[in-house]
Order: structure tokens, then sequence, then C-alpha cells
């Protein structure tokens, strides 16, 4: 159950330009209300902005005196700008958790796809030692491709494939293109899990339809309240429902989402 | 299992001079007693214990903000509206931000009455708090098959939407016409039960024309106002953000045309009338009830805080004791024009 609550930054270091990695004592959200990576945080950012900004979260730890949280979020507008200039010791206004992460309670073994800023979400599901795992990231640019984060992936996954837009780290091309190798190879992969654009997502969905491999991803929509009430975050569903981004999801299972809407 | 609702610690951290200063934290002032103050209003003859309701469409039907504070410290709860077949709404993007405000093209996503009925009016009926569903039709029978279920269901009260601008048949049509804003009225009241509240348009050159149609026809009290068409660009696109090019909208941004369009509807006619439109604050909520409402509604405010409703009940309280009042309902229409 959600809750909304005072919570105060720890750790803020900029990754590139654009890019910021945040860490916010969340009280008791990750042992009492079970916050994990790939769920996501409504913050205030500021007064100057109405609305909250839904940031995911990329990894969580039981602490004390507080649990913590750590996010890494692009700088795309007021609000996450806003939030990049906050310092150690600031106080954020923080609804959470929010959204369901992904499906892991069968343990086995994952594929994990990230793209971009949709890597971050997958960094505690490639931590945890409860199952194993393989990862597939995609950047733009090997700029893009913050080391601290790859190495988490190389340092608990039985491998860690590299693919870059441009071919400057990694193999040239798609995360899908990689997907597709390793499957002609061996696809036995309780599920693929993917988070990144949408573009990605719904190519990535297709390769896994292929080979039979159930394959759940985090979408994104513009979002207002972030628990269900507005039903702003609508995204169609192959059986003509509505789904909503903030409840039902982030994460669907790609079956289930009308890639043509 | 549920959480006590409490008021999140006041931090208000300001800094002195160009920013570069120590951090300096300024405490927040005395607040007034309010322990004799009594809250409670009538609307349309339905007794309310606090004038602060949730306006339809941003409370679904109460369970996702239920997680965050008791339903039954609500005035009363207008439901997200209903239609008489569910609707799946309008295709994504539906929501976009504007300076203090946001726009949306939900479209009236909804479950339909029966479901309404079947489902969610149980939930809402263990809380002690009064139940305004809202309804939206295509044509006036469709008003009128809705008012009778939901009075048989036992809503404690019909808010009759004739102004939504994100459907296509129906909706705005009724709001911008005096002579069909009537007909659906009077439909509405022939076959409703309970007291028949009519959502107006601020889309409209005169809200009084509307208002006294609709209160002509036997309105039992009038809400307002709903949201006000508008659009946004994507500069680097060249597209609009939402998918239905114009939206609906809401927030602080609008209420200075909400205590307008209030102060105007109550000098136009006698019926109660329940304010709404950008409501952050106590102080907001007073203006619309010193413009004339008689209660008001919390909406869009609600996703930046979902304790908003609380914060402008006690707000409203504050400001009844500062002023030397002893119910807030004398607020009411307490303008003192120039």
């Amino acid at each position: 159950m959600p809750i909304q609550q005072i919570c105060t930054v720890v750790e803020m270091t900029r990754l590139d330009a654009s890019t910021w990695w945040m860490v916010l004592e969340v009280g008791k959200l990750v042992f009492e209300h079970g916050l994990m990576g790939g769920q996501f945080l409504h913050i205030k950012c500021g007064d100057g902005q109405l609305l909250r900004r839904p940031i995911s979260v990329a990894r969580t730890q039981w602490d004390e005196p507080e649990d913590t949280a750590a996010l890494i979020f692009e700088v795309r507008g007021e609000g996450t700008r806003w939030l990049s200039q906050r310092k150690v010791g600031d106080k954020l206004d923080v609804l959470g958790p929010l959204g369901n992460g992904f499906d892991v309670s069968q343990g086995g073994r994952y594929l994990l796809v990230g793209g971009g800023i949709g890597v971050p979400p997958l960094m505690e599901y490639a931590e945890s030692p409860k199952w194993s795992k393989v990862a597939v990231l995609g950047f733009r640019t090997k700029a893009k491709a913050f080391p601290n984060l790859v190495s988490r992936f190389q340092e608990h996954c039985e491998q860690t494939y590299l693919c870059t837009d441009d071919g400057t780290l990694g193999r040239r091309g798609f995360v899908d293109g990689q997907v597709r190798k390793i499957f002609e190879k061996e696809s036995n992969f309780t599920a693929i899990l993917v988070c990144g654009p949408k573009p990605m997502l719904k190519s990535v969905a297709k390769v896994a339809a292929e080979f039979g491999v159930p394959c759940q991803v985090s979408m994104e929509e513009r979002m207002a309240c972030g628990v269900g009430a507005c039903l702003g975050c609508a995204i169609r569903m192959k059986d003509g429902t509505m789904r909503h981004v903030c409840k039902d999801g982030p994460v669907f299972h790609a079956e289930e989402v009308d890639w043509d809407a | 299992m549920r959480e006590e609702y409490r008021f999140l610690p006041e931090v208000t951290v300001g800094r002195a001079g160009n920013g570069c200063a120590p951090e300096q934290v300024f405490s927040a002032p005395e607040k007034p007693d309010t322990s004799h103050i009594d809250q409670s209003v009538e609307l349309a003859g339905v007794p309310l214990k606090n004038p602060v309701v949730v306006a339809s469409g941003t409370f679904g039907f109460g369970r996702e903000y239920g997680q965050f504070f008791e339903l039954s410290e609500l005035g009363a709860i207008c439901c997200k509206g209903l239609t008489l077949h569910p609707r799946e709404g309008n295709p994504s993007p539906r929501i976009a931000e504007t300076p203090m405000g946001m726009l949306n093209s939900v479209g009236l996503q909804n479950p339909g009455v029966d479901a309404f009925i079947a489902d969610e009016l149980p939930f809402l009926r263990q809380y002690d708090v009064r139940v305004i569903a809202n309804i939206s039709g295509s044509t006036p029978e469709e008003y009128g098959v809705m008012c009778e279920k939901l009075s048989a269901a036992g809503v404690d009260m019909i808010e009759v939407n004739i102004s939504c601008p994100n459907v296509k048949a129906g909706g705005l049509a009724y709001g911008t016409r005096p002579e069909l804003a009537a007909e659906v009225a009077e439909v509405a009241k022939s076959h409703a039960t309970v007291p028949v509240m009519v959502k107006l348009s601020p889309n409209v050159t005169d809200i009084t024309e509307i208002a006294k149609a609709v209160a002509d026809a036997g309105a039992d009290a009038l809400s307002l106002i709903n949201t006000l068409r508008g659009m946004r660009i994507d500069v680097n696109t060249r597209r609009p953000i939402l998918k239905m090019n114009t939206g609906g909208l809401s927030g602080p941004a609008v209420l200075p045309v909400a205590v307008r369009m209030v102060w105007e509807a109550a000098n136009a006619v006698s019926l109660p009338i329940l304010g709404m439109g950008g409501v952050s604050t106590g102080e907001d909520a007073a203006q619309l009830m010193l413009a004339g409402a008689s209660a008001v509604a919390v909406g869009t405010a609600l996703f930046a805080d979902p304790c908003t409703p609380l914060k402008v009940r006690d707000g409203l309280a504050e400001i009844a004791a500062k002023q030397g009042l002893n119910t807030v309902r004398e607020l009411t229409g307490g303008l003192r024009p120039w």
C-alpha cells in the first residue's frame, strides 16, 4: 500500500550532462511496504510544477536508520531539472511504493533487456542472488553506458551483452538483434524482462513471441495522479480494454499489450 | 490496516539571501483553535459533515485515495463519471501538464452504471460519507434510465454532467445550449428520487443563461465549473500533446474563472451551488464560498497532494475561526461587493 512521506536525499551524483544518480532515505518503505526495483516513486518537484514526476527505482536496500532507494533519472523538463538541483540533506515529498515491478516469483533464469534510461530499473533484478540471469544492455553511444551501472550487471549476470546504436561499445545495433542471436542458440529462460523506449519493447516482444519465451515489458505513459484515480496513463490491451501504467503496470505481459494502438 | 491520516511534518526550508547562504528553517505560524467551529453544511437538502467534496473524475470510486486517508473524513465523494454502458475512453496521451494546471482527455472511461452499482457502491457504503453519482448520457433518455437505477441503488445525490468536453455525442453540446440543458435536467429530475445537481460547463458565453434554464427545469443544485477546453503543442514534433488534440483544463490556473462563474451563477439563481475549479487551499475554497457556493470540490490538487481535501477542510475551519464565525456555512454568499 502506498504512503506519502518526506524523504531525505542522502546521495546525489551526476552521471553525465543530463543523468543523475540519487539515493533517498525512504523510511521503512522497503522493509514494511515492499518497495523494489522496477516500481516507481511519485515525487513532488517543487512548487512550480503542479504534477509529481514518476521516477523508476533502480535498487533498494533495508537499512538503518532508514531504508534507501536509488534512482537514476534523466533531466527531461522543468520537473526533473528541479529534481537534479537537489543537494544531499534536501527533503522531498514522495508517494510510494507505486506500480508493480517485474514478476520474478517463479525464480529460475531471466533474460534482462534494458535500453538507455530503461537499464536502471533492471538493476535490482540483475543483482539478486535468487535467480540466474543474462543481460542485454543497449545505449545510444558509449558515453551513455555509465561504467558504474554496467559493471553491476557484468558482476552479477552469467553474461552481459552490450549494444550501442553507433557501435562505440559492444555490438553495433539494437538490443532486439542481440536477443534474437541469444535465442537462436538457446531460449531456456523463465521470462525476458524488458525496460526501455516503446519501439524497443515492441521489437523485443516480437522476438520473444517468436521463440515462445514469456515476456514482461515496463511501459511508460504521461501520468498525473500515479495511484490509479485519474485514468490518465491508459494503454490499450489486445482485448480492447484500457489498463493503467501507474496502477496495473508499469510492467505488463507483452502478449496482452496492443502494440498497434 | 489503514494508515491513520496525519499531516506530513512541516518542512519549510528557505534560503536566506542569494542562495549560497546557509539554510534556514522557518517554522509555520501558529494555527487558531477550530474545535468550536461547526463544519456541517447542506447541499440540496443533503447534510454534509463538512463542505469538502472530491470532484468527479479525480477520485475514481474512492479506492485509491482511500489508501491515504479515511474516506469518512470527506463531506461527499463525487464518483467518476458514469455512462449507461461501459466506455474505454480516449487513446493516450490523455494528460498534458500546463502552467499551474493540466489538460486531460480521458473521455469518460468507466465501467458503466450497472457495474458501479454492483461493485463500487457497496465499497463506498462501508464508509460514513455521502455518495454523489455523476452521469453522462448521449440522449436525454439515457440520463433518465441512469437516474432511475442510481436512485434505486441508494446514492445520496446525482450530479448530471452536461459538460464533458471530451466526448463527441451529448457531453458539451447539452451544456452549451440552454434548451438542451433544460431538457436533460427535466428528464433527470423526473426519473430521480434523490436530489439532482447539474454540472455546468464554463465553455459558454453566459453561464447565467444555462444556470437559469437548468433552475427553471427543476434542478436541485448546480455544480461548477467543469474543465475549460484547452490545447498544448509540442513545438519540436509540432503535434498536440494530447492524442485528441484538445482537452479540459483544470488545476490552480482555473480558480479565478471558477470564482467568477460561481459568483455570476449565485447572483442569477437561488439554487445551492457546489463550487469547484482549482481549489488547493482553504483560502481557495473560502473564495468560492464567499462567491456563493454552499460546498466546494477538490479535484486536480489531489494529484499534487493526496491529502489536499483534508487540508482544505481544516484551512476553511481556520479561516472561519480567524473571522470569529461559529460555522463555515456562514461564509456562503458572504462577499462584500464594491
